[in-house]
């Protein structure tokens, strides 16, 4: 088995924005590295904060929301909605011990595609850097009961 | 002896609140009285473990229990008491949720310890709890304190839910009322799964103050403001008030007296993560596009995780903090 | 994965893989991805899965077509390119086989997958990781009818410039009725303050002037002038627009144009808007000669009877009797289909750039003032002359992309100035003969007939120094400077410095979005782009419609654009809407947000969320409902509901989770640190 850790990360995309430089990029054959699966929604103000937390604790080592830049929302607004939402959710993430680079938020209009695939392959890196989150098996390893360690520390 | 179908109260990890809700029933006791034999109730009549696990499975007809599973102790007793019931209702926040000794699962086990042993009393000598101890009379043991607090029905399944911390007595009478109707043949239990003793929707459907579209531009603590407008809503006067996204059935106690609501009823029907709708909610009616504005504004909320999960944490969907599970 | 599609009325799901030829087949082994799919998705209803060369092809589609009758699927997911391309190809070919087109959903493993990845066992794992996902969305797929809409047959143009006219010209002719609507008093916009066009020189007003006559006798055109729209209210095929009529202070059903009440009326103002400041006008004016309608309107900020109670000259000389100072504001109601946003651009405001010194230096005028300057009809009788009003210049510097292509100010380029200004070296050459300096960064003359207009101009003796102008002075430093403006530029083609003195320098100030863009944008529910211009919905494909429905831009508010582009526009948008009128209905997506009565408890968390006033709060029940024909969509309140109340039909909570599970679940760690070599 390989010693290199290959994070997963699932993506959301705005149909409008994201979605289409996700497009641009395949039709433009610029590369990037296989750990992403995206998700398209109409919007990234359709990012439930539920989304992203469902994610992670699936085991995904991290989660990356795009949408239009502000000021070219498709909607409008809802762009900034997305933005207070990320930013009240990785702070919480934050108090949990989650490192804020595991939610990252990426502004991509539908004609950056190169952009979307170099952000892509740096969160990768940074991510892998991070090392893994691997939710469910944190949570199989705290529900699993076993000697305490501190019984010996005591006893001993 | 009577041929009364069995009843039992269980206390696990939880403050006591809840026994004390069903004791504030009042009369009502003496109907629980008349239609049941209380088979098992600790904190109400002697019982020894060994006296349940000698009775016959599934022969409670009702078992309430309450609070969360911290140790191996209470999920002892979880296991042992589903395979005793006919019914297993998780009683109150801590069974359901975790509830308030649910947020130490922001914090790891040696963390909790060194709050206890540590900080609390004037000896500093590290001690912390013996799973085993010798004695001349034989071993000690301590039931072994788990990672994390889980709820009931992450241990066992659950028939029935009552959210609450604790309960209100009269959702608990309605509850009474209703079982007892059911024994009486004149009322069907609601399906498997079910939320009971309170309603479905959220507290601001029991809410009297006035509601308009919600602007925030600044959030403030209690002690902060100066004077809270006595009718106004209280999330549109910058305190953040859990309402929106917790279930209705306490008659929205907490508002109606200035406070904001805890949070204590747990997320409303069909949500998945009670944390995420307040989040997004909440930061949805901030009344800024500007990045550093935001910060500003969320600057004001000083304890996100222990305010959007107070009741929550050990039933969301993270579960922990990574500290607690590292 | 999750349990319930155990449960015995599981779903049976076909799966279908496409090669693309060997677009995806290269790079993912679709076999496999087949072969997997079956194998691993089977306990959650995967009945068939196949691969197939072409799966858009006509045979694809059969093939899935025959399995939904033969097999009885209930779901379909097909893995092949982006959704924006083929996704309504699968959906037609589902409902044809009696399927519900929206069960079906498409994995896009060429774009997202074979285009952008190079390894194939880690792009194979993707590709399986992504059927995953799809399959465990589509379980939680509903039935779905696309939403019909009546388009009312009444058409709203906003903005009198040569856009709108045409716009409103081209439905007009078909038969349908138009209101069209310019804040000014006069229909024209910016083309009727033009002497000539470019690159044929023929006069503006000849060509526009017969166009406006014919908007304003139209009989299917309301011309409303002087108007501005003060709310919109509704959706694609019915929206109702408050318009706000200025009031006149003029009779039109009385007056006659007759122009004895400008004539006479004794006082005279800068008029700023239309002469930009090099003319005057009185304060009972029409705009211009031409203006349609021909009625006046009375300028109450500078009339003398509205400034100090009396005078009344134009009341008392009026032979009709048709001044009447005791009109007020009104508002128009009306109710229209479609509407076509005209509303053009502003000029930037050469103040900006105080090295300049326009505002300063008497000589150095706005491209805007030329224009007038030329004009026959402007202050100048067309003479080109120096502030003075007499003095011919002798050399003249027209400075190009003046608050155009320059980071400090718009990084756009203004598209017509390096037109407009090889029209204003012509112009000077030919009534003056003096000596004309270009000073550009790059010459742009795209598009028919342009670049040869740039060679006559060459031809012509016209100079052109390539370098931004970094300063214009009448600092004399130099002898011969004495008296004359200074143009310094660095001459970037030899790579020297220049000091050109010169009488006049012409800045071709750049196009800028409306000042007011943004709250119009606000008012009609579109948006503008991060520099102010409104967005279409596609920059190549659907270049005058807009992401919402029923609202379409034509002309420079949507960027930059000449004469002949803003009118190809205004017929686009007219063309989309006369096809609108034509069916008479429309077919919207059924991507909506509904609210759970039951579950809602009027928190009013999500009321000020909706951009599109979809989201509709009723006081007496206490809670809150969303008009399906205003919602367009986005899921913004689905997922700001802090009770779970608001859900979104085809992009759901439980289809998201579930995909989310479906994504993850072969893709642990464990499993993936095999599946990807390091």
């Amino acid at each position: 088995m390989s010693e290199k850790f290959e994070p997963i990360i699932i993506g959301f995309t705005c149909n409008w924005c994201s979605y289409r430089a996700a497009d641009l990029a395949g039709t433009a054959r610029v590369k990037y590295p296989p750990n992403i699966r995206l998700i398209r929604l109409m919007c990234s103000g359709r990012v439930d904060p539920t989304f992203i937390l469902k994610a992670l604790s699936e085991g995904a080592d991290a989660v990356l929301i795009t949408g239009c830049h502000p000021g070219e929302c498709h909607y409008i607004e809802q762009n900034y909605k997305t933005m207070r939402r990320v930013k009240l959710l990785q702070r919480t993430l934050a108090q949990m011990g989650i490192e804020p680079e595991r939610v990252k938020l990426v502004w991509a209009s539908a004609a950056q595609g190169v952009m979307l695939a170099q952000e892509i392959t740096k969160m990768v890196e940074e991510v892998r850097a991070l090392g893994p989150l691997n939710w469910p098996g944190r949570m199989r390893e705290a529900t699993i009961i076993g000697e305490h360690p501190a019984v010996e520390e005591v006893v001993a | 002896m009577s041929e009364k179908p069995k009843f039992a109260m269980y206390w696990a990890a939880s403050c006591g609140g809840c026994e004390i809700a069903v004791l504030n029933i009042g009369e009502k006791i003496l109907d629980v009285d008349a239609n049941f034999d209380v088979a098992f109730w600790p904190v109400a009549m002697d019982a020894k473990y060994k006296d349940v696990e000698e009775m016959p499975d599934k022969s409670i007809l009702l078992t309430l229990f309450n609070g969360g599973i911290r140790n191996e102790e209470n999920a002892h007793m979880a296991k042992l008491l589903r395979q005793k019931s006919q019914i297993l209702v998780s009683f109150g926040s801590c069974a359901t949720e975790g509830c308030v000794p649910g947020l130490a699962n922001l914090s790891s086990r040696e963390e909790v310890f060194a709050a206890a042993y540590d900080s609390i009393t004037s000896d500093t000598l590290g001690i912390r709890p013996q799973y085993s101890y010798e004695v001349p009379e034989g071993t000690l043991t301590l039931p072994i304190f788990n990672t994390i607090v889980r709820t009931l029905d992450q241990v066992v399944d659950v028939d029935y839910y009552m959210p609450g911390c604790p309960p209100e007595s009269h959702q608990i009478g309605a509850v009474i009322d209703l079982v007892i109707q059911v024994l009486h043949g004149q009322a069907e239990l609601p399906p498997k799964g079910s939320v009971i003793g309170a309603g479905g929707s959220t507290v601001c459907d029991e809410c009297g103050r006035i509601r308009n579209v919600k602007k925030i531009t600044k959030f403030r603590r209690l002690h902060e403001v100066a004077e809270i407008d006595p009718v106004l809503c209280l999330l549109e006067q910058g305190i953040l008030c859990n309402g929106p996204a917790t279930r209705d059935g306490c008659g929205a106690l907490c508002p109606a007296v200035g406070a904001p609501c805890a949070g204590c009823y747990g997320p409303a029907q069909d949500v998945v993560d009670y944390g995420a709708r307040l989040m997004t909610a909440v930061s949805s009616v901030i009344d800024s596009n500007d990045p550093k504005e935001i910060d500003r504004i969320l600057d004001d909320i000083v304890d996100p995780a222990g305010t959007f999960y107070r009741f929550n944490l050990a039933h969301s969907l993270l579960h922990a903090s990574k500290t607690a599970v590292s | 994965m999750s349990q319930d599609t155990h449960a015995e009325d599981k779903e049976r799901i076909g799966v279908y893989v496409c090669h693309c030829g060997s677009n995806i087949s290269a790079t993912v082994d679709v076999e496999d991805v087949a072969v997997w799919s079956k194998d691993a998705l089977g306990e959650d209803g995967v009945v068939v899965s196949r691969d197939y060369k072409f799966m858009c092809s006509s045979l694809g589609q059969e093939l899935i077509e025959r399995d939904i009758q033969e097999q009885g699927l209930t779901r379909v997911v097909v893995a092949a390119c982006s959704p924006h391309l083929h996704e309504q190809t699968f959906r037609g070919a589902c409902n044809r086989a009696g399927l519900n087109g929206y069960l079906c959903e498409m994995v896009s493993i060429r774009e997202q997958v074979s285009w952008v990845h190079t390894d194939k066992v880690a792009a194979t794992a993707k590709a399986k990781a992504m059927v995953a996902g799809g399959v465990e969305r589509v379980i939680k797929n509903e039935p779905l009818e696309p939403l019909h809409v009546p388009i009312h047959e009444h058409t709203l143009v906003v903005g009198g410039g040569i856009a709108g006219i045409q716009a409103a010209l081209e439905i007009a002719d078909s038969g349908n009725k138009v209101y069209l609507v310019e804040r000014e008093a006069s229909i024209g916009g910016h083309m009727a303050q033009f002497d000539k066009t470019f690159p044929t020189l023929d006069c503006a007003a000849c060509i526009l002037t017969p166009k406006m006559v014919t908007a304003g006798n139209h009989p299917n055109i309301e011309l409303l002038t002087w108007s501005e729209v003060e709310r919109v209210d509704g959706y694609v095929g019915n929206f109702t627009v408050t318009i706000k009529q200025k009031p006149r202070y003029v009779d039109t059903d009385l007056c006659t144009g007759c122009g004895i009440c400008w004539e006479k009326c004794p006082k005279k103002v800068v008029d700023e808007v239309f002469e930009a400041g090099l003319g005057y006008r009185t304060a009972v004016y029409t705009p211009f000669a031409q203006a349609v309608p021909k009625y006046p309107v009375i300028d109450p900020d500078t009339c003398t009877y509205f400034l100090r109670g009396k005078c009344r000259a134009c009341e008392k000389l009026c032979p009709t009797d048709a001044i009447d100072f005791s009109q007020t504001v009104t508002y128009k109601t009306v109710t229209v289909g479609n509407i076509i946003l005209a509303t053009g651009f502003d000029t930037f405001d050469a103040r900006r750039i105080p090295q300049y010194g326009y505002g300063r230096l008497a000589n150095v005028f706005t491209s805007v003032e030329f224009e007038r300057m030329c004009n026959a009809a402007g202050p100048t009788n067309g003479d080109i002359v120096m502030r003075d009003g007499v003095s011919k210049p002798e050399s003249v510097a027209i400075v190009h992309c003046v608050g155009s292509r320059d980071r400090n100010y718009n990084n756009h380029c203004s598209v017509i100035c390096c037109m407009s200004s090889l029209k204003f070296a012509h112009l000077v050459k030919e009534r003056t003969g003096a000596r004309v300096y270009n000073f550009y960064i790059d010459m742009r003359t795209a598009y028919k007939d342009y670049d040869e207009f740039y060679q006559r101009l060459l031809e012509e003796g016209n100079l052109f120094i390539r370098g931004r102008v970094a300063e214009i002075t009448d600092a004399a430093r130099l002898p011969g400077e004495e008296g004359k403006l200074i143009v310094q530029a660095e001459d970037t083609l030899v790579g020297k410095q220049r000091r050109v003195p010169v009488d006049m320098v012409v800045l071709a100030v750049g196009l800028e979005p409306r000042h007011d863009a943004a709250e119009v944008a606000h008012k009609f529910g579109i948006s503008c782009s991060s520099n102010g211009w409104f967005i279409e919905k596609h920059p190549k494909l659907d270049p005058v419609a807009t992401m919402t429905e029923g609202i379409y831009v034509a002309g420079a508010a949507q960027g930059p654009k000449d004469i002949p582009s803003s009118v190809a526009q205004g017929s686009a948008a007219a063309a989309r809407v006369l096809s609108r009128i034509n069916k008479g209905e429309i077919e919207l997506e059924p991507v909506r947000a509904t609210v759970d009565a039951q579950k809602c408890s009027g928190c009013r968390i999500c009321n000020d969320l909706c951009p599109f006033g979809a989201i509709i709060f009723h006081e007496d029940l206490m809670v809150t409902e969303i008009n399906h024909a205003l919602c367009q969509g986005c899921g913004t309140c689905v997922a700001a509901c802090p009770a779970g109340a608001i859900s979104g039909s085809g992009f759901s909570n439980e289809q998201v989770m579930s995909q989310i599970e479906g994504l993850l679940a072969f893709s642990l760690p464990n499993n993936l640190i095999e599946l990807v070599p390091a």
